[in-house]
Protein backbone atom coordinates (compact mmCIF):
# COMPACT_ATOMS: atom_id res chain seq x y z
CA UNK A 1 0.00 0.00 0.00
CA UNK A 2 1.42 3.36 -1.00
CA UNK A 3 -0.98 5.79 0.62
CA UNK A 4 0.80 8.87 -0.73
CA UNK A 5 0.19 7.65 -4.29
CA UNK A 6 -3.37 6.59 -3.49
CA UNK A 7 -2.41 3.01 -4.27
CA UNK A 8 -4.39 1.22 -1.59
CA UNK A 9 -4.02 -2.38 -2.67
CA UNK A 10 -0.78 -4.31 -3.15
CA UNK A 11 -1.72 -7.34 -5.21
CA UNK A 12 -4.59 -9.01 -7.02
CA UNK A 13 -4.74 -12.49 -5.52
CA UNK A 14 -7.55 -13.92 -7.64
CA UNK A 15 -9.88 -12.76 -10.40
CA UNK A 16 -12.74 -15.09 -11.24
CA UNK A 17 -14.67 -13.83 -14.27
CA UNK A 18 -17.13 -16.74 -14.17
CA UNK A 19 -18.22 -15.90 -10.63
CA UNK A 20 -17.51 -12.20 -11.17
CA UNK A 21 -15.43 -11.97 -8.01
CA UNK A 22 -12.01 -10.67 -7.07
CA UNK A 23 -9.68 -10.94 -4.11
CA UNK A 24 -6.86 -8.55 -3.36
CA UNK A 25 -4.53 -7.92 -0.45
CA UNK A 26 -2.86 -4.93 1.09
CA UNK A 27 -0.63 -4.19 4.02
CA UNK A 28 -1.19 -0.99 5.95
CA UNK A 29 2.21 0.74 6.27
CA UNK A 30 3.80 0.92 9.68
CA UNK A 31 4.30 4.65 9.34
CA UNK A 32 2.69 7.48 7.39
CA UNK A 33 2.16 11.18 7.98
CA UNK A 34 -1.57 10.37 7.92
CA UNK A 35 -1.20 8.54 11.21
CA UNK A 36 0.34 11.62 12.80
CA UNK A 37 -3.01 13.34 12.53
CA UNK A 38 -5.33 10.33 12.53
CA UNK A 39 -4.86 10.17 15.46
CA UNK A 40 -2.07 11.41 17.77
CA UNK A 41 -1.49 8.57 20.21
CA UNK A 42 -3.96 6.28 18.39
CA UNK A 43 -2.90 5.69 14.76
CA UNK A 44 -5.84 4.37 12.73
CA UNK A 45 -6.31 3.74 9.03
CA UNK A 46 -8.95 6.33 8.03
CA UNK A 47 -12.32 4.87 7.10
CA UNK A 48 -12.42 6.86 3.87
CA UNK A 49 -9.21 5.16 2.77
CA UNK A 50 -10.62 1.73 3.63
CA UNK A 51 -13.59 2.59 1.43
CA UNK A 52 -11.21 3.67 -1.34
CA UNK A 53 -9.35 0.37 -0.96
CA UNK A 54 -12.65 -1.48 -1.42
CA UNK A 55 -13.43 0.71 -4.44
CA UNK A 56 -10.04 -0.03 -6.01
CA UNK A 57 -10.59 -3.76 -5.48
CA UNK A 58 -14.09 -3.64 -6.99
CA UNK A 59 -12.82 -1.35 -9.74
CA UNK A 60 -10.25 -3.91 -10.90
CA UNK A 61 -13.01 -6.49 -10.96
CA UNK A 62 -15.06 -4.25 -13.25
CA UNK A 63 -12.05 -3.64 -15.49
CA UNK A 64 -11.64 -7.40 -15.74
CA UNK A 65 -15.30 -8.07 -16.44
CA UNK A 66 -15.36 -5.39 -19.13
CA UNK A 67 -12.02 -6.64 -20.48
CA UNK A 68 -10.26 -3.28 -20.25
CA UNK A 69 -12.85 -1.55 -22.46
CA UNK A 70 -14.19 0.70 -19.71
CA UNK A 71 -12.74 2.68 -16.83
CA UNK A 72 -14.85 2.56 -13.66
CA UNK A 73 -15.23 5.80 -11.71
CA UNK A 74 -16.53 5.74 -8.15
CA UNK A 75 -20.11 7.11 -8.28
CA UNK A 76 -22.05 6.00 -5.23
CA UNK A 77 -21.58 4.32 -1.88
CA UNK A 78 -24.32 2.58 0.07
CA UNK A 79 -24.59 0.69 3.32
CA UNK A 80 -20.98 1.41 4.22
CA UNK A 81 -20.11 -0.06 7.59
CA UNK A 82 -16.77 0.45 9.35
CA UNK A 83 -16.90 -2.36 11.85
CA UNK A 84 -13.52 -2.34 13.55
CA UNK A 85 -10.34 -0.30 13.82
CA UNK A 86 -7.59 -0.97 11.29
CA UNK A 87 -4.11 -0.11 12.49
CA UNK A 88 -0.62 0.32 10.98
CA UNK A 89 1.05 -2.93 10.00
CA UNK A 90 -2.14 -4.93 9.56
CA UNK A 91 -2.67 -7.07 6.48
CA UNK A 92 -6.00 -6.64 4.73
CA UNK A 93 -7.83 -9.28 2.73
CA UNK A 94 -10.15 -7.48 0.34
CA UNK A 95 -12.81 -8.95 -1.93
CA UNK A 96 -15.60 -7.81 -4.20
CA UNK A 97 -18.45 -9.28 -6.18
CA UNK A 98 -20.26 -7.82 -9.17
CA UNK A 99 -23.97 -7.49 -8.45
CA UNK A 100 -24.96 -5.98 -11.79
CA UNK A 101 -23.30 -4.82 -14.97
CA UNK A 102 -25.55 -2.22 -16.49
CA UNK A 103 -25.06 -0.07 -19.55
CA UNK A 104 -22.55 2.55 -18.45
CA UNK A 105 -22.60 1.54 -14.81
CA UNK A 106 -21.79 -1.36 -12.50
CA UNK A 107 -22.92 -2.21 -8.98
CA UNK A 108 -20.63 -4.16 -6.66
CA UNK A 109 -20.38 -5.39 -3.10
CA UNK A 110 -17.02 -5.23 -1.36
CA UNK A 111 -15.51 -6.06 1.99
CA UNK A 112 -12.27 -6.06 3.95
CA UNK A 113 -11.25 -8.69 6.46
CA UNK A 114 -8.42 -8.43 9.00
CA UNK A 115 -7.34 -11.68 10.65
CA UNK A 116 -10.42 -13.26 9.05
CA UNK A 117 -12.70 -10.81 10.84
CA UNK A 118 -14.97 -8.52 8.83
CA UNK A 119 -13.59 -4.99 9.21
CA UNK A 120 -15.79 -3.10 6.74
CA UNK A 121 -18.16 -3.62 3.83
CA UNK A 122 -20.21 -1.56 1.39
CA UNK A 123 -22.12 -1.50 -1.87
CA UNK A 124 -20.23 0.55 -4.45
CA UNK A 125 -21.56 1.82 -7.77
CA UNK A 126 -19.33 2.90 -10.63
CA UNK A 127 -19.91 4.88 -13.79
CA UNK A 128 -18.19 3.16 -16.70
CA UNK A 129 -16.63 5.28 -19.42
CA UNK A 130 -14.20 4.66 -22.23
CA UNK A 131 -10.60 5.31 -21.30
CA UNK A 132 -10.25 9.06 -21.84
CA UNK A 133 -6.84 8.96 -23.55
CA UNK A 134 -3.87 6.75 -24.36
CA UNK A 135 -1.76 8.05 -21.48
CA UNK A 136 -4.47 7.20 -18.99
CA UNK A 137 -4.85 3.73 -20.46
CA UNK A 138 -1.09 3.20 -20.39
CA UNK A 139 -0.97 4.19 -16.73
CA UNK A 140 -3.69 1.63 -15.96
CA UNK A 141 -1.80 -1.05 -17.88
CA UNK A 142 1.29 -0.22 -15.83
CA UNK A 143 -0.69 -0.40 -12.59
CA UNK A 144 -2.27 -3.68 -13.68
CA UNK A 145 1.21 -5.17 -14.13
CA UNK A 146 2.31 -3.83 -10.75
CA UNK A 147 -0.71 -5.42 -9.06
CA UNK A 148 -0.16 -8.70 -10.94
CA UNK A 149 -3.49 -8.42 -12.74
CA UNK A 150 -4.05 -11.90 -14.26
CA UNK A 151 -4.27 -10.98 -17.93
CA UNK A 152 -4.66 -14.67 -18.78
CA UNK A 153 -8.03 -14.70 -17.02
CA UNK A 154 -9.41 -12.32 -19.65
CA UNK A 155 -8.89 -14.87 -22.40
CA UNK A 156 -10.81 -17.51 -20.50
CA UNK A 157 -13.56 -15.30 -19.03
CA UNK B 1 -49.59 -8.10 -12.33
CA UNK B 2 -48.63 -4.41 -12.25
CA UNK B 3 -48.16 -2.60 -15.54
CA UNK B 4 -44.71 -1.61 -16.72
CA UNK B 5 -45.57 1.99 -15.91
CA UNK B 6 -46.67 1.16 -12.36
CA UNK B 7 -43.48 -0.78 -11.72
CA UNK B 8 -41.30 2.00 -13.11
CA UNK B 9 -43.24 4.72 -11.28
CA UNK B 10 -42.93 2.83 -8.00
CA UNK B 11 -39.20 2.40 -8.52
CA UNK B 12 -38.78 6.12 -9.22
CA UNK B 13 -40.92 7.07 -6.24
CA UNK B 14 -38.98 4.85 -3.84
CA UNK B 15 -35.54 5.58 -5.25
CA UNK B 16 -35.88 9.36 -5.52
CA UNK B 17 -38.44 9.99 -2.77
CA UNK B 18 -40.88 11.53 -5.24
CA UNK B 19 -44.60 11.29 -4.33
CA UNK B 20 -46.06 8.48 -6.41
CA UNK B 21 -49.14 10.48 -7.46
CA UNK B 22 -46.97 13.15 -9.12
CA UNK B 23 -45.41 10.60 -11.49
CA UNK B 24 -47.46 10.43 -14.72
CA UNK B 25 -46.97 8.55 -17.98
CA UNK B 26 -46.25 11.85 -19.71
CA UNK B 27 -43.68 12.90 -17.06
CA UNK B 28 -40.16 13.48 -18.32
CA UNK B 29 -37.74 11.87 -15.88
CA UNK B 30 -35.22 14.70 -16.15
CA UNK B 31 -37.21 17.80 -17.04
CA UNK B 32 -40.37 17.16 -14.98
CA UNK B 33 -39.21 14.92 -12.15
CA UNK B 34 -35.75 16.45 -11.75
CA UNK B 35 -33.96 13.11 -11.70
CA UNK B 36 -30.23 13.58 -12.18
CA UNK B 37 -27.87 11.15 -13.86
CA UNK B 38 -26.62 9.65 -10.59
CA UNK B 39 -30.13 8.95 -9.33
CA UNK B 40 -30.94 7.51 -12.73
CA UNK B 41 -28.21 4.88 -12.19
CA UNK B 42 -30.13 3.63 -9.14
CA UNK B 43 -33.33 3.64 -11.17
CA UNK B 44 -31.68 1.81 -14.05
CA UNK B 45 -30.27 -0.79 -11.64
CA UNK B 46 -33.75 -1.39 -10.17
CA UNK B 47 -35.43 -1.50 -13.60
CA UNK B 48 -32.80 -3.88 -15.00
CA UNK B 49 -33.33 -6.16 -12.00
CA UNK B 50 -37.13 -5.94 -12.01
CA UNK B 51 -37.46 -6.78 -15.70
CA UNK B 52 -34.36 -8.94 -16.19
CA UNK B 53 -33.01 -6.66 -18.90
CA UNK B 54 -30.07 -4.35 -19.57
CA UNK B 55 -31.32 -0.98 -20.71
CA UNK B 56 -28.85 0.32 -23.34
CA UNK B 57 -28.30 3.66 -21.63
CA UNK B 58 -24.95 4.27 -23.30
CA UNK B 59 -26.51 3.82 -26.74
CA UNK B 60 -29.48 6.04 -25.88
CA UNK B 61 -27.24 8.77 -24.50
CA UNK B 62 -25.04 8.61 -27.59
CA UNK B 63 -28.07 8.93 -29.88
CA UNK B 64 -29.25 11.98 -27.95
CA UNK B 65 -25.78 13.55 -27.97
CA UNK B 66 -25.51 12.92 -31.73
CA UNK B 67 -28.88 14.54 -32.35
CA UNK B 68 -30.35 11.28 -33.65
CA UNK B 69 -32.93 11.09 -30.88
CA UNK B 70 -34.55 13.38 -28.34
CA UNK B 71 -34.51 12.88 -24.60
CA UNK B 72 -38.32 12.54 -24.77
CA UNK B 73 -37.94 9.35 -26.80
CA UNK B 74 -36.13 7.62 -23.97
CA UNK B 75 -36.80 9.54 -20.77
CA UNK B 76 -40.46 10.45 -21.01
CA UNK B 77 -41.95 7.66 -18.93
CA UNK B 78 -44.51 6.32 -21.40
CA UNK B 79 -41.75 6.11 -24.02
CA UNK B 80 -39.30 4.62 -21.52
CA UNK B 81 -41.88 1.96 -20.62
CA UNK B 82 -42.39 1.17 -24.32
CA UNK B 83 -38.62 0.68 -24.68
CA UNK B 84 -38.64 -1.59 -21.60
CA UNK B 85 -41.50 -3.65 -23.07
CA UNK B 86 -39.51 -4.01 -26.30
CA UNK B 87 -36.45 -5.21 -24.39
CA UNK B 88 -38.51 -7.68 -22.38
CA UNK B 89 -40.13 -8.97 -25.60
CA UNK B 90 -36.73 -9.28 -27.30
CA UNK B 91 -35.42 -11.25 -24.33
CA UNK B 92 -38.25 -13.76 -24.65
CA UNK B 93 -37.98 -14.06 -28.43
Amino acid sequence: MRIEYFQLIDRIVDLNLADKTIRTEARVPDASTIFEGHFPGLPLMPGVLLIEAMAQTAGWLVIGVTKFTRMPFFAALKEAKLRSFVTPGQTLALSAKLLHEGSGFAVTKAEIRCDDKLACNAEITFRLVEFPNADFRASMDKMAALLEFPMGALAHG
Amino acid sequence: MPSTFDTVANIISETCDIPRDTIKPESHAINDLGIDSLDFLDIAFAIDKAFGIKMPLEQWTQEVNDGKATTEQYFQLNNLCARIDELVAAKGA
